[in-house]
């Protein structure tokens, strides 16, 4: 029987031969002619020669939509940038006649979320707060538990894995209830772990899957040699496999950071009130407003809140689309 | 071959298909290096291996030989213990390690696919199940670079796997399993990944790796020219059972059966139906408008084979290309005319395609020869070095 290498499958076949571009998988080649000539074939297409009708009406199109989803982002940055009595005189797309960051300020600072009127800066800290240990944890959960789903033949580790992945198709709204139930029976309901287990228990379906497809597309000889070399469980997760994962890793973190910086619904039911992330502040200082709307402020707190997304996307660039593509998975 | 004369019938000694000890280094008829009883082997429902035995004689080098999916690789994987077996039992360096984790077998393993630790130097790709022990440092070291200069990768100790070539890598692979300090060695396919001057030149070293270091190697291949020129013997595998056992002069002359006769040899025999009979009380195979003479021909001495010869029945007559001789011949007992279809030049040797007897037929020659395609030509050859297989059972006659 020969053992066939696996070949990088499911989602993650990008990401997986990443990993081995600069490992195994180029079998007796020279390190120099790889990555370049596989990315020039590959990854691009063509370049069009004329063009023709067809081209002109798919650009169009392009440029239409492009202003379709900017337009929104441009109303609101010039909005935010506005006095009120500007708002109310002219047209929402018409230019600033100053520079005027004080509802930024105000926003960051002291606007009102009911009685307290400390801006939601409070809700950002409390963000990073509840987004920096759920990511850690819930990435760490995943890939250990992809690990184990992928190399060790554990007994039901298929059933394990397809009702990890019902739980993934699940609405997680019909489970609202009962955690809080549950969580307040132990008495960790409204704390900050609460909502960190709670995000670490709803990610841990899509981390696990991609982290059990990454290694999937690792060789088996691989884990095999480790083993024969006498590697324990966590020995040949700690030493051989993370080392390999770093392009996943960097998936995985993209793809939690985003979900539980933009998550609403569980942080306002089990954060608990004085960990409210940014997200809830943010509608409570939109919505809880007496008197005229302050659109500048409203404006100027929600890309507040947007930016932390809107930075992991422009910094990472082209990971971000490899975690969307995972993200695909889930439908 | 060195006994392709055709008076070279040779002594009673009809090894078929038993297993024997080798005439290896350190073959006494001691305790088996590695022994695997009654094996069985099921993926699910499906059994790959069931009631395998094998014994592997200390120091020697045994090469399991068979085509994609008959069990070899999985049959390696149980001695190393990667894979649950369903039954038997494992036993190496006389102790039952059925149920041992791999690192406590004794056993080095050296991979198709190198599977070396990518973020790993090549120093600590050959220290790391020294260091998984907790060896000592002092100890660490001189093991590593012993293995590095027996292997000549003294200069690339600091280099990653992805800064070597594939035989470099190969060799790392190699020193990985040397460095642990064992007595069985197992390998799965390591030079298959490798382009073929390479392969060439690490199958001579790891050759005199085995002749220097005299361990026990359990060496897994497809291609049958490794396993000839390595093996002590050769165990021939075919969907999970081991056709054929015995030293690769034993398999290359005297197959038990076709399987073996047409995986063994490049190009392979050439093979003719025909029937078994009796032509003035002497044996003769009927081929399609020819009789081939069948006094010299050594018949198997398995018991079962008397009653089976001493009948007409149908059979499989095969002939190795390189044992068909170009011209009139004074030794060839048999000698026939074709027509030339195909001439294949090779360097050193030529290949010649006829047909004969309603089939074709291959002959290697000599790479001076003139034939060209379309002659006539006249070849011969001794049936003593011919193989006779019953059609009902495909066993050698």
């Amino acid at each position: 029987m020969s053992t066939e290498t696996a070949t990088p499958r499911g989602p993650h076949a990008e990401s997986a031969r990443l990993a081995f571009d600069r490992g195994e998988r180029d079998r007796g080649e020279r390190p120099t002619s790889r990555g370049t000539t596989r990315e020039g074939t590959t990854a691009r297409g063509r370049k069009p020669k004329t063009l023709t009708i067809g081209r002109i009406g798919l650009y169009g199109f392009v440029v239409v939509a492009a202003a379709f989803f900017l337009l929104p982002a441009v109303v609101m940055v010039l909005t935010s940038l506005k006095s009120m009595p500007e708002i109310r005189d002219g047209s929402i797309f018409a230019l600033p006649q100053s520079l005027d960051l004080s509802a930024w300020a105000k926003a960051w600072s002291s606007a009102c979320t009911g009685l307290d009127c400390e801006g939601i800066r409070v809700g950002f800290w409390n963000s990073v707060i509840i987004t920096v240990p759920s990511t850690i944890a819930s990435i760490a959960a995943g890939a250990l538990l992809g690990y184990a789903l992928s190399f060790w033949r554990v007994k039901g580790a298929d059933i394990l894995f397809a009702v990890l992945l019902l739980g993934a198709f699940l609405p997680y709204q019909i489970f609202l209830y009962p955690m809080v139930r549950a969580f307040s029976m132990v008495g960790l309901y409204n704390t900050l772990s609460c909502i960190v287990i709670v995000h670490v228990i709803f990610g841990l379906p899509i981390m696990t899957l991609i982290f059990r497809n990454f290694y999937a597309g690792l060789p088996v000889e691989l884990f095999n040699a480790a083993r024969v070399d006498g590697g324990g469980f966590f020995r040949i997760f700690w030493n051989v496999m993370l080392p390999m994962s770093t392009p996943i890793l960097i998936v995985a973190a993209i793809l939690q950071i985003t979900n539980i910086w933009n998550d609403f619904i569980l942080g306002l039911v089990f954060a608990g009130r004085d960990n409210l992330p940014m997200t809830v502040q943010l509608n409570n200082v939109v919505n809880s407003t007496y008197g005229e709307r302050e659109y500048n402020l409203n404006m100027a707190a929600t890309i507040l809140t947007a930016a932390v997304p809107l930075l992991v996307y422009f910094v990472s660039g082209r990971w971000f689309v490899r975690g969307i593509a995972a993200g695909a998975v889930k439908g | 071959m060195s006994q392709t004369s055709a008076t070279s019938v040779r002594t009673a000694e009809d090894r078929e298909g038993y297993p024997q000890t080798a005439g290896a280094a350190g073959a006494q008829a001691g305790e088996p290096s590695v022994s695997v009883r009654e094996l069985d082997i099921a993926f699910g429902a499906h059994k790959v291996i069931t009631g395998l035995d094998l014994d592997i004689a200390p120091g020697e080098f045994l090469v399991l030989l068979g085509p994609s999916g008959c069990g070899k690789s999985t049959l390696l994987n149980a001695i190393a213990g990667l894979l649950d077996i369903a039954d038997g039992e494992i036993w190496i360096d006389g102790r039952n390690v059925t149920w041992a984790e791999p690192k406590d077998r004794g056993i080095g393993m050296v991979f198709q696919s190198y599977a070396l630790y990518p973020r790993m130097s090549v120093e600590r790709n050959l220290s790391f199940g020294l260091r998984i022990a907790g060896l000592p440092k002092a100890e660490i070291a001189p093991r590593v670079k012993r293995v590095a200069e027996l292997l000549q990768l003294d200069g690339l100790l600091k280099r990653r796997p992805a800064e070597l070539s594939g035989g470099q890598r190969q060799r790392v692979a190699i020193g990985r399993a040397l460095v642990r300090n064992v007595d069985v060695f197992l390998f799965d396919e390591p030079l298959s990944n490798l382009d073929a001057k390479l392969r060439n030149e690490l199958r001579v070293e790891i050759k005199k790796l085995h002749q220097r270091l005299g361990n026990t190697m359990v060496y897994v291949t497809h291609d049958q020219i490794e396993a000839m020129t390595l093996a002590d013997r050769i165990a021939v595998m075919r969907g999970g059972v081991v056709q054929q056992l015995g030293p690769p002069k034993a398999i290359y002359r005297r197959p038990v059966n076709r399987f073996v006769a047409g995986f063994i040899g490049s190009p392979s025999m050439n093979f003719f139906s025909g029937r078994l009979e009796r032509e003035a009380d002497r044996p003769v195979v009927q081929l399609d408008g020819a009789t081939v003479p069948l006094e010299r021909y050594e018949f198997s001495t398995r018991p079962a084979n008397k009653e089976a010869i001493s009948r007409k029945r149908e059979v499989t007559f095969g002939i190795r290309p390189e044992h068909i001789t170009l011209g009139d011949q004074p030794d060839a007992a048999f000698a026939a005319e074709g027509k030339v279809d195909l001439v294949e030049a090779m360097g050193a040797d030529t290949i010649v395609w006829t047909s004969f007897a309603g089939a074709p037929l291959t002959i290697r020659t000599d790479g001076e020869t003139e034939i060209r395609p379309g002659e006539t030509i006249r070849f011969g050859f001794d049936p003593a070095n011919a193989c006779l297989f019953d059609d009902k059972t495909d066993l050698r006659l």
